[in-house]
């Protein structure tokens, strides 16, 4: 095929990284997946036959929210630290972001069982549950698994495995982590702010 | 050491112990391999889903028949459904997307040869999972086995109280799982198609085929989510009490209709776009001539992506929805028709003043231009609400979708099989046995779903077990039984093709239609490595500038 060789072939020929196109197909689908839950949720504000409702139940988390979007900073400054070879940086920013992530799921975890054993709000109870726990359950499982792949690289990097040539690899999943926060800024929105 | 007890040597590939070469297809994450395993393993599905078909038209054969069981009926419709979408047309096109997108972009594997893997073991398990329900959906104690709510599975049909035991769990699952596969597939294509292009390969020179797989599978990661999601949310109902399609308390049954035809609708073209894609490369190759408009076929395709978004609701005309979604859903259903014309046009303007060569592939190829535009004229019909209001949920409705998914994708899908075979098996196939194959098949076809029509014009509804004589539905039913075993016939004869040649069929050699795609520069098969040297390209044609350097396409394009 050699013989196909022309003059275009002389200008450096660059594609796209093949991790970060699929981790933006990857948020693609999962954003379909996430409108598909808002939309249940919008649909059946209001529509709950008994209570309890959201207005008497729900408390809005401000601290947690806080710490869940900050960490998308401190993930962000990690993958920056990491690129210009600042390990001991990148170590305490990866560390950080995984402790403000397990302090939002804690979070959830207390709101849950706060809902729980005081309200007796579960997911059987009205459609306010069922929507309520499969919305933010899904975020949290998103948090969940976020949180698992951090501490998988928290890990090689105290084995010094992480090295600036992993950089890529660290901003595919900081990507990931970005969503995972911006989704939350949605549900927020849907479960905190307009169905309240 | 099992294993090793078992193995009868010289027997299977290259002399290897059956049981290694089992391990090594087990275990491959060759794009050809796994290429091969989701067509095969689609192939088996066809003939089950065929089988199933085939039962519920010998019910249909007179009135009071009794061949089969009204329950029996329904399972046979709902397995029907879903195994034909889910578990032949997926897999079979993303086989071929899998197997000749690496090929036709000169690539050496996908972007991800182990997550291809899983994806197509994913898709695998689901299938076996949707059949392991005639024995696990509690058949075993006699509380109805298979799933029996329909491919749609409408709300309140899958509630617990109406659908108790298991059945509708393992449908619920195994779509679920199956569409997990197909996501984690899609994914690796676009991440194939963008960023493992051979130099010279810019996004103007690619084939067609790999645009437009680009194309099915941008539409496949927006598509089949929201399916996940809702039968996420039917778990929920089944398994934690919920009440998201739980009319008795507030939720709506409604709802599922639209998150499952917001699915349904774009999905039809998920499975017709990479059908576009074989006839845009095929057409082309036995017309001698380079495709007509390929800015345009590039830009139709794009568009039918966008607009096939927004017509989901036409499936839905007959609940009862306001006068402005009925006037909105009717007028995107026509616009959809618009760049689908276009494609038609172009194929046309392809062959129009072309050296046209009739070998199989070809007549597949004509036999799909003529059903897709009859398909695509009774899909206007129907996308005008009133007409729809008249005929929506007839058998009309059937002849007319099946229209489009045999007379369209499977007639592609059959022309795609004999252009490529050679290049998959090194072997050429039965151009005799081709022939008897091409036109039994377009008689039964045309047997089957244009009388099919009629009944749904005199009112036939669909999904019925049996009807009262005196209707004159009568005569059109058995005509349509009589074509389905012509059919079967063509079938089989299409099988004993693909069998036969791989054994006696004459030596193909590296290129046997004198085509112009990457694919066909390597040896049949290709090696595992696909090409010794990355090719470099120049034009949409390279081998065309290979074979004719003095008047290479790279001057004019």
């Amino acid at each position: 095929m050699s013989a196909i060789a022309n003059p275009v072939t002389q200008t450096p020929w660059t594609l796209p990284y093949r991790g970060k196109v699929a981790m933006a197909c990857l948020i693609i689908a999962e954003s379909a997946i996430f409108t598909i839950f808002v939309v249940a949720y919008l649909f059946y504000i209001g529509k709950s036959l008994s209570g309890p409702t959201p207005r008497e139940v729900l408390e809005v988390p401000v601290f947690f929210t806080i710490c869940l979007l900050s960490s998308s900073l401190t993930v962000h400054f990690a993958a920056k630290s990491l690129e210009h070879g600042k390990r001991g940086a990148f170590l305490f920013l990866w560390l950080l972001t995984i402790i403000l992530g397990g302090l939002f799921l804690f979070g959830t975890g207390q709101e849950w069982h706060r809902l729980i054993y005081e309200h007796g709000l579960t997911v059987s109870t009205n459609l306010f549950g069922t929507t309520y726990y499969s919305l933010v359950g899904l975020h949290a499982f998103h948090v969940t698994v976020g949180l698992l792949m951090l501490t998988v690289v928290l890990l090689f990097a105290l084995a010094g495995r992480v090295g600036t040539e992993q950089t890529k690899r660290v901003e595919v999943l900081s990507m990931y982590w970005h969503f995972v926060d911006a989704v939350w800024v949605v549900v927020f929105t849907v479960v905190y702010v307009l169905g309240r | 050491m099992a294993s090793d007890a078992l193995a009868i040597p010289n027997v299977g590939a290259a002399g290897k112990p059956w049981m290694e070469t089992l391990h090594e297809w087990a275990t491959t994450v060759d794009h050809k391999r796994l290429g091969i395993l989701y067509i095969a393993y689609a192939l088996i599905f066809l003939v089950i889903g065929g089988i199933e078909a085939t039962i519920m038209r010998i019910q249909l054969i007179r009135p009071h028949n009794d061949f089969v069981s009204p329950q029996v009926f329904n399972r046979m419709f709902t397995m029907h459904g879903t195994t034909m979408i889910f578990f032949v047309a997926m897999p079979i096109l993303f086989g071929f997307a899998n197997y000749f997108v690496p090929l036709m972009i000169g690539a050496r594997d996908m972007a991800f040869p182990r997550l291809n893997a899983f994806s197509f073991w994913l898709t695998a398990f689901g299938g076996f999972l949707l059949y392991f329900s005639f024995l696990g959906g509690s058949g075993l104690y006699g509380a109805g086995n298979a799933p029996d709510v329909g491919w749609w599975a409408y709300a309140p049909l899958t509630a617990r109280a109406f659908s108790p035991g298991h059945s509708s769990d393992y449908w619920t699952v195994s779509v679920l799982v199956s569409g997990f596969g197909s996501i984690g597939t899609a994914i690796n294509i676009i991440a194939t198609v963008l960023s493992m292009r051979c130099p010279g390969m810019t996004l103007g020179r690619m084939p067609l085929f790999a645009w437009l797989g680009l194309v099915m599978s941008g539409l496949v990661l927006i598509t089949l989510t929201p399916l996940s999601a809702a039968q996420i949310m039917l778990l929920v109902d089944r398994y934690l009490g919920g009440h998201f399609f739980d009319t008795q308390a507030g939720g709506s049954a409604a709802i599922w209709m639209h998150f499952f035809w917001i699915f349904g609708h774009p999905e039809v073209y998920v499975l017709i776009i990479p059908c576009f894609a074989f006839m845009s490369e095929i057409v082309p190759v036995f017309s001698r001539k380079p495709i007509f408009g390929y800015p345009v076929m590039v830009g139709a395709t794009v568009c039918i992506g966008f607009v096939s978004m927004s017509v989901w609701a036409h499936h839905m005309f007959t609940i009862g929805m306001s006068s402005y979604s009925n006037a909105f859903f009717t007028i995107t259903s026509m616009v959809v028709g618009v760049p689908t014309g276009i494609k038609i046009f172009n194929w046309l303007g392809t062959m129009w003043g072309g050296k046209l060569i009739f070998k199989t592939p070809m007549l597949f190829c004509i036999g799909f231009l003529f059903q897709f535009l009859i398909a695509g004229l009774t899909g206007i019909m129907l996308a005008s609400a009133p007409f729809d209001w008249q005929l929506g949920g007839s058998y009309f409705v059937v002849a007319h979708f099946h229209y489009v998914i045999l007379g369209g994708i499977l007639f592609s899908l059959f022309a795609a099989f004999y252009y490529w075979y050679p290049k998959i098996t090194g072997r050429m196939m039965s151009e005799t046995l081709g022939k008897w194959h091409f036109w039994l098949f377009v008689i039964g076809f045309h047997l089957t779903f244009d009388v099919m029509h009629i009944p749904g014009l005199l009112g036939m509804p669909r999904r019925i077990y049996t009807y009262e004589p005196g209707r004159g539905w009568e005569v059109w039913n058995l005509i349509v039984t009589i074509g389905t075993f012509v059919q079967a016939v063509a079938i089989l004869i299409f099988v004993a093709n693909l069998i036969l040649s791989y054994f006696q069929g004459e030596k193909a050699g590296n290129d046997p239609w004198d085509a112009w795609t990457l694919e066909w520069s390597t040896t049949s098969p290709p090696p595992v490595y696909n090409f010794a040297a990355i090719p470099t390209v120049a034009s949409r044609r390279p081998l065309w500038d290979l074979k004719h350097p003095e008047d290479p396409d790279s001057l004019y394009e």
